[in-house]
């Protein structure tokens, strides 16, 4: 059986470890923990200048993560958690359950920020990815891709944040145009998918033309592949932005370290790690700037972005706006 | 009698567990939620696509699956029982695996598109109702043709050879022996699938394309990590349940008991193949489409991934060391389960025997999402749930593969009973001296069977353990997914061929062990 020692090997790992040092509980997404993430070498950064123990516990994604901490309670043994994005972030204060974060500090946003409980850690610009190949000449907005007869993936907005993020983008930028967007999208949507994976999936096999993705997503294909052939076509009216942040569990028992860690998030160490494995821009640019090849990517000229409030106040109808005009 | 007791209270101690793992969690959902609404008009569409849809995949599953299992039964070829396993494979792969599979076949970019293009014709589509039926038979077809596999060689070989001797025709066989099987294990099957198809989600939406294809499972999602609505979340999982209950009530009703009386255990020899060349080749042909139909997206898995498996990184390779160990857990407790609920089953009678084999289905139509966040909330009290992450997935899919293990071991049973319970009897074999030396014996082959399904399937499972998020190490389905989502498409498709090999290996092992003795 090995169970019994799997399980006493687990109990028995961290009473040791926590003799004498602090340990400090990071509740984050699944696909930052994972060995191809952030997680491992954020761990290491930080352990060596903290006197503690990091343990970061991933959950799903940024939605999950949050359903799972309101599942908990103030009984959490969360003490920081890191992920949750803007689409989210009014219904985590909402719940009560973080405390005030008391860091200022400059970042490097195409936004002002301004929140008392979030600080962000990274942030992207949605986007459609194609393959310069196969696509060369892509669509310049969502009008143009309605007159095309290009075949996209997207993801779901139920169970996906990227799939949500496209409602907000197509809300941001076409207000109360945004049924008639989707109604004219809707026979260029090959399928919808559960999550970012299966979309770029669909993508990367050749199943569709374009896949609702990042625009940094090339970056992955030109650094880690050395292939050049994928890019984010620029749309006019301008990208929605998904900005990822962090935030402490008011019922946290480590508020000293929790802080020293939001402090070390913003700083080179953390934040130079950020672009190679999370594949997304550094909330605040280190001293070495991004690394070669994010000179390539696609920069939007305007970037669209709701306040936690108005995200909040915008998604149900948007959602419906959504569903009626995909379900015909 | 003592001898009725303790089957009786293995069975329920079992019952137990299963009712707790369901309606337990669902309970502990419900009570944490907060304010209670009605379902709208939306969740309601969502309950009429999930019937249609898994209605009619479920028929067309189980019919297919007739002349295929028919042909595999009477007929004997080299490489027959390598077949046999392979054609299981589509059931045991992880739907994210299977349905790239099934794309590079049936997709815009896929083999029979390609073909089409040649001659100037437009690519297959295949995203929608169609699509979702599609990937359903390809995985249910495998199912549906095993259980009734199993039906075929369960009439006694005496039989065939007294058909034989008494010059039946081919419908005399059909109307006398095959039909009464049919009638037997049809039910069954078409339950089975119909509530598989019930609660799948990923398939479903990526394939049905859009939400024009939402199920009650993907409704159920929505409330709990959308709307963090978990009164809604509760609501819809008892509306999944009630569907499931009728469903269950009407397959069972129309089940026939057994009636084939002993038999000697001989091998199934056919006397009645001989002379037909015709029919030879019609089983020939059915053969052969479904192996082109279940094979050829399997191969082209393997295909783009078979290169790639020697350069997986080490975390890949400890992930499946992981999962084999969940896998071999989750397969002693589904054997367990199934024996002790079996036997209950089987010496209970009446409404207590189709009480509990109505139990035995239960996990089948539970929501996995419902089960994961019902247990964390029952559990999180108590104890870490990230120490729980593996435990919990083995026994979930125990439970999980209970109902197939139920079904493929309860025929075997009941006739080991009838036809040799009455000689056990006057022998006075009791307890376990009568399940050594008469049930087990004659439950070698279904339990192998259903050994390697609830190893091959708790390989592949990655529902309930997402919010466990355990900590010391992931199983290879979520590294699997770790892959995708972090752009590793190669390293990917390696992993998805070494989560088939090993799923398979463990399917063979069990199956094959299951029917070392016997000539098929």
């Amino acid at each position: 059986m090995r169970y019994p020692v799997l399980i006493s090997a687990a109990l028995l790992a961290p009473a040791m470890a926590t003799a004498d040092t602090p340990t400090l509980t990071v509740y984050t997404y699944d696909s930052f923990v994972s060995d191809w993430g952030p997680g491992p070498a954020v761990r290491e950064a930080f352990e060596a200048i903290c006197d503690c123990r990091l343990e970061m516990v991933g959950t799903g994604d940024g939605a999950a993560l949050l359903a799972r901490l309101q599942l908990e309670g103030a009984r959490s043994p969360a003490d920081v958690v890191l992920g949750l994005d803007t689409n989210l972030t009014a219904r985590a204060a909402e719940s009560g359950l973080f405390a005030p974060h008391g860091i200022a500090a400059e970042f490097d946003l195409p936004v002002a920020w301004e929140d008392d409980l979030f600080l962000p850690f990274d942030w992207g610009y949605f986007a459609f990815v194609h393959d310069r190949e196969r696509l060369p000449e892509p669509p310049g907005s969502f009008a143009e891709l309605i007159d095309s007869d290009l075949s996209i993936a997207i993801q779901d907005p139920r169970s996906s944040t990227p799939g949500l993020g496209l409602l907000m983008w197509i809300k941001a930028a076409h207000g109360d145009d945004a049924p008639a967007i989707w109604e004219g999208l809707a026979p260029r949507v090959l399928t919808v998918t559960r999550g970012w994976s299966e979309s770029y999936g669909l993508f990367t096999s050749g199943e569709v033309d374009m896949v609702l993705s990042y625009t940094t997503s090339p970056a992955y294909h030109l650094i880690a592949e050395g292939d050049a052939s994928k890019a984010a076509a620029e749309f006019s009216e301008g990208h929605y932005m998904q900005v990822e942040v962090a935030g402490i569990l008011e019922s946290s028992d480590q508020q000293d370290l929790a802080r020293e860690f939001l402090e070390f998030m913003l700083s080179d160490a953390f934040q130079e790690i950020i672009p190679t494995t999370n594949w997304m821009y550094p909330a605040v640019l280190p001293e070495d700037g991004l690394p070669d090849g994010f000179d390539t990517l696609m920069v939007p000229e305007r970037a669209l972005l709701f306040s936690a409030d108005e995200a909040a106040a915008q998604r149900d109808a948007a959602l419906a706006e959504w569903l009626a005009a995909l379900s015909r | 009698m003592t001898g009725r007791i303790w089957p009786l209270a293995g069975g329920s101690a079992v019952a137990l567990i299963l009712l707790i793992l369901s309606f337990g969690s669902l309970g502990a959902v419900a009570w944490r939620a907060e304010g209670w609404g009605g379902l709208g008009p939306a969740d309601w569409a969502a309950v009429r696509f999930t019937l249609t849809q898994a209605m009619v995949s479920a028929v067309l599953s189980v019919a297919l699956a007739v002349p295929v299992a028919r042909a595999l039964a009477r007929r004997c070829f080299p490489g027959r029982g390598l077949l046999i396993t392979l054609l299981g494979a589509p059931f045991i792969l992880p739907t994210l695996v299977a349905v790239m599979g099934l794309l590079a076949v049936f997709g815009r970019n896929g083999v029979i598109s390609a073909i089409l293009g040649w001659f100037g014709l437009p690519p297959l589509q295949i995203y929608g109702f169609v699509g979702v039926v599609l990937a359903h038979v390809f995985f249910n077809l495998p199912l549906a043709t095993r259980l009734l596999l199993q039906g075929w060689l369960a009439i006694p070989s005496e039989h065939f050879r007294l058909a034989a001797a008494l010059g039946f025709s081919r419908r005399d066989v059909f109307r006398h022996l095959e039909a009464p099987m049919l009638r037997e294990m049809m039910p069954g099957a078409l339950l089975v699938i119909f509530l598989l198809c019930l609660t799948s989600f990923a398939v479903a939406l990526t394939l049905g394309g859009g939400p024009r294809a939402t199920t009650v499972e993907l409704a159920i999602y929505q409330a709990f990590r959308f709307d963090f609505d978990l009164s809604k979340a509760a609501l819809l999982a008892l509306v999944q349940f009630g569907l499931c209950a009728l469903a269950a009530a009407l397959a069972l009703g129309v089940a026939l008991p057994p009636g084939f009386g002993a038999g000697l255990d001989r091998p199934v020899i056919r006397h009645d193949m001989g002379r037909a060349p015709g029919l030879a080749l019609w089983d020939g042909v059915m053969i052969g489409l479904a192996a082109a139909f279940l094979l050829l997206p399997l191969g082209m898995i393997v295909l783009r991934g078979l290169p790639l498996v020697a350069g997986l990184p080490a975390p890949v390779w400890m992930a499946a060391g992981r999962s084999v160990a969940v896998a071999l857990a989750s397969v002693l407790l589904c054997i367990g389960f199934a024996l002790a609920l079996g036997l209950a089953i089987e010496r209970a009678g009446g409404v207590v025997s189709r009480g509990l084999e109505v139990v035995g289905m239960v996990s089948l139509a539970a929501s996995p999402l419902v089960i994961g966040t019902g247990l964390f909330i029952l559990t999180f009290p108590l104890v870490d749930p990230a120490r729980l992450a593996l435990p919990v997935t083995a026994l979930v899919n125990a439970a999980m593969a209970l109902p197939f293990a139920l079904r493929a071991i309860l025929p075997a049973l009941r006739q080991a009973e009838a036809s040799q319970g009455r000689l056990a009897d006057h022998l006075g074999l009791t307890g376990w001296t009568r399940l050594r030396l008469v049930i087990l014996p004659r439950l070698r082959r279904p339990l192998g069977f259903a050994a390697g399904l609830a190893g091959a399937l708790s390989m592949g499972d990655l529902g309930v353990i997402v919010l466990f998020a355990e900590r010391e190490g992931a199983t290879l389905p979520l590294q699997l997914y770790r892959l995708m989502g972090a752009y590793r498409s190669d390293d990917a498709a390696g992993a998805a061929v070494l989560l088939l090999g090993l799923s398979l290996l463990i399917f063979w092992a069990f199956d094959r062990g299951g029917r070392a003795h016997a000539a098929t």
